[in-house]
């Protein structure tokens, strides 16, 4: 077993019951931490599949800014924990079903062996920050405008929604 | 990855992680002595020659305190919260170039931990990590006034997050890279990059004051008047692992900045002499380390509001604009426009908020 296995194994693992302890958790708290743990350990492939930039971001981006946001808003809310059972009774059964069909399409691919190639041949230069800055504003920049429009409309749309007219009342 | 270079790679760690925290101890000792001189007192001085042995004494006296953990709390999470604001403090350096490249028995050993391309992310993203513990010591505590001081502690760390990444940007643009050691290296060449954007290494050290919530930005834990904050359930070691955290900061950000804005370990003779390097960089830091003990001395605290609106709306802009003026001057190939443009944006930062408290003054 080379190093690479290992380590992948041991993340593996981590990643699988972090993702479990998310949605078992009764806890609003505790699920948004499981998550968060989830996404640091997502970071650490990133890392092994050589893209250190990408590793990087995923921390900023999702475990750093979104997920602080994300216990804000609980704890602002209250994080009183869930009560037992279910509150959607067909939501199980969807679950199910979803689930038997992604377990099917995995099956699929890997015995293919089309998922294979992806992983097993990481781009050379796909850590290097450069090429990615470049790629970015040449051939994906309209994808990335789009990207900064649509958060821009939101963030408008936030305030605009929690401001208030001079002199209302709170 | 050969055996060699995985124990360099360790032993080069501890070494690190043995100088920062021996670093945090003692900088408490060189805070309180500093703040004494200032404040025309005396400052410890009875434990050991010259009160040298008061951060062993402090550090005895704080394992063996009582430690209490409230009934209400969250236990795990009231226990990894510490851990958690530790953990960012130290990781944080792992980019840090210290020094050029050794000869020991003739082998090459580079002084840095990690040399990857993306050293300036790095930091942002384990900056940004330090917001949880915090967030999560005032949530676990199970107590509203912990509650509100971590909610507040940590959207003030959020807030000036951003004029800290955008500062980045300025310096990374002038060097061209996002490598630290590549960093330094630029600078040997072309100036510090204090020289080429001033302004920019003043927000950053400002924006880094308020993340590390130092004098006078140091809401989180106003013990006068807002009973602390998120650390108040918090005794015994696991209290005083959220000081070490601040103070191990406070060396780490100072080492940041004079990596990035003055010019890491380069001096005098350091390309003949490698060893000088690491000689510099303590001095730099030595140096930062105590302008923010005299901030901290000079400046009363910020009131909440207007330390939000500073962030918002004096940093953040001009923050921008120094990014805006540093692309131009790359862009036009002028270089000398980018210092003076950026002098004249920060003075009429300065000016604004002049006119702004001048003109509260007045409605008064």
């Amino acid at each position: 077993m080379t190093v690479n296995l290992v380590l992948f194994l041991i993340l593996a693992t981590v990643a699988v019951i972090s993702a479990l302890g998310m949605l078992l958790s009764r806890n609003t708290v505790y699920s948004a931490l499981f998550l968060v743990l989830n996404f640091a350990t997502v970071a650490v492939f990133y890392l092994l599949l050589g893209a250190p930039f990408i590793a990087i971001t995923q921390v900023t981006v999702y475990a750093g800014a979104i997920m602080v946001l994300f216990i804000f808003v609980i704890m602002l809310l209250g994080a009183d924990p869930l009560p037992e059972g279910n509150t959607l009774p067909w939501q199980k059964w969807l679950a199910v079903g979803l689930a038997v069909i992604l377990a099917v399409e995995g099956t699929f691919l890997i015995s293919t062996q089309k998922a294979a190639g992806i992983i097993s041949s990481p781009a050379a230069d796909a850590g290097n920050p450069k090429l990615i800055g470049q790629l970015l504003f040449s051939e994906y920049v309209l994808p990335f405008e789009a990207t900064s429009i649509l958060l821009l409309v939101a963030m408008v749309g936030a305030i605009v929604l929690t401001s208030r007219k001079k002199g209302e009342e709170r | 990855m050969d055996a060699a270079l995985f124990w360099e790679m360790v032993i080069k760690a501890l070494i690190l992680i043995f100088v920062l925290l021996t670093g945090f101890a003692y900088l408490t000792y060189y805070e309180r002595r500093g703040l004494a001189r200032i404040q025309s007192r005396v400052g410890p001085n009875r434990a050991g020659p010259a009160g040298l042995l008061q951060p062993v004494a402090d550090a005895v006296k704080l394992i063996f305190k009582e430690e209490f953990t409230p009934a209400q709390a969250y236990k795990a999470v009231f226990i990894l919260a510490p851990i958690l604001t530790v953990v960012p403090a130290i990781l944080i350096t792992a980019t840090v170039p210290w020094g050029g490249t050794l000869n020991i028995g003739g082998r090459e050993v580079s002084l840095v931990i990690a040399d990857i391309n993306v050293g300036v992310i790095y930091i942002m993203s384990v900056a940004s990590i330090a917001v949880y513990g915090v967030v999560l010591g005032g949530w676990a505590s199970n107590n509203k006034y912990s509650m509100l001081g971590g909610m507040r502690a940590s959207a003030q760390m959020v807030s000036y997050e951003l004029a800290l990444g955008l500062s980045f940007v300025g310096a990374v643009l002038l060097a061209d890279t996002m490598n630290m050691g590549d960093l330094v290296k630029a600078q040997m060449e072309g100036g510090w990059l204090v020289l080429w954007q001033p302004v920019g290494a003043i927000v950053f050290f400002i924006a880094t004051l308020a993340e590390l919530n130092r004098a006078p930005f140091d809401m989180p834990e106003a013990e006068q008047e807002l009973s602390a904050g998120y650390n108040v359930e918090y005794s015994g070691m696991k209290f005083a692992l959220f000081f070490m955290a601040e103070y191990t900061k406070m060396i780490s950000i100072s080492a940041i900045i004079a990596t990035l804005f003055l010019g890491g370990y380069d001096g005098p003779f350091v390309e003949q002499t490698p060893l000088l390097g690491p000689l510099y960089m303590f001095l730099k830091i030595f140096i930062l380390l105590f302008f923010m003990i005299w901030i901290r001395a000079s400046f009363p605290r910020l009131r909440y509001d207007r330390l939000m609106a500073f962030g918002w709306k004096i940093l953040l802009p001009l923050s921008l604009v120094l990014v805006f003026i540093t692309a131009t001057g790359i862009l036009l190939e002028m270089q000398w426009l980018i210092p003076v443009l950026s002098l004249v944006a920060g003075f009429i930062a300065v000016q604004s908020i002049n006119l702004s408290l001048r003109r509260k003054a007045n409605a008064r």
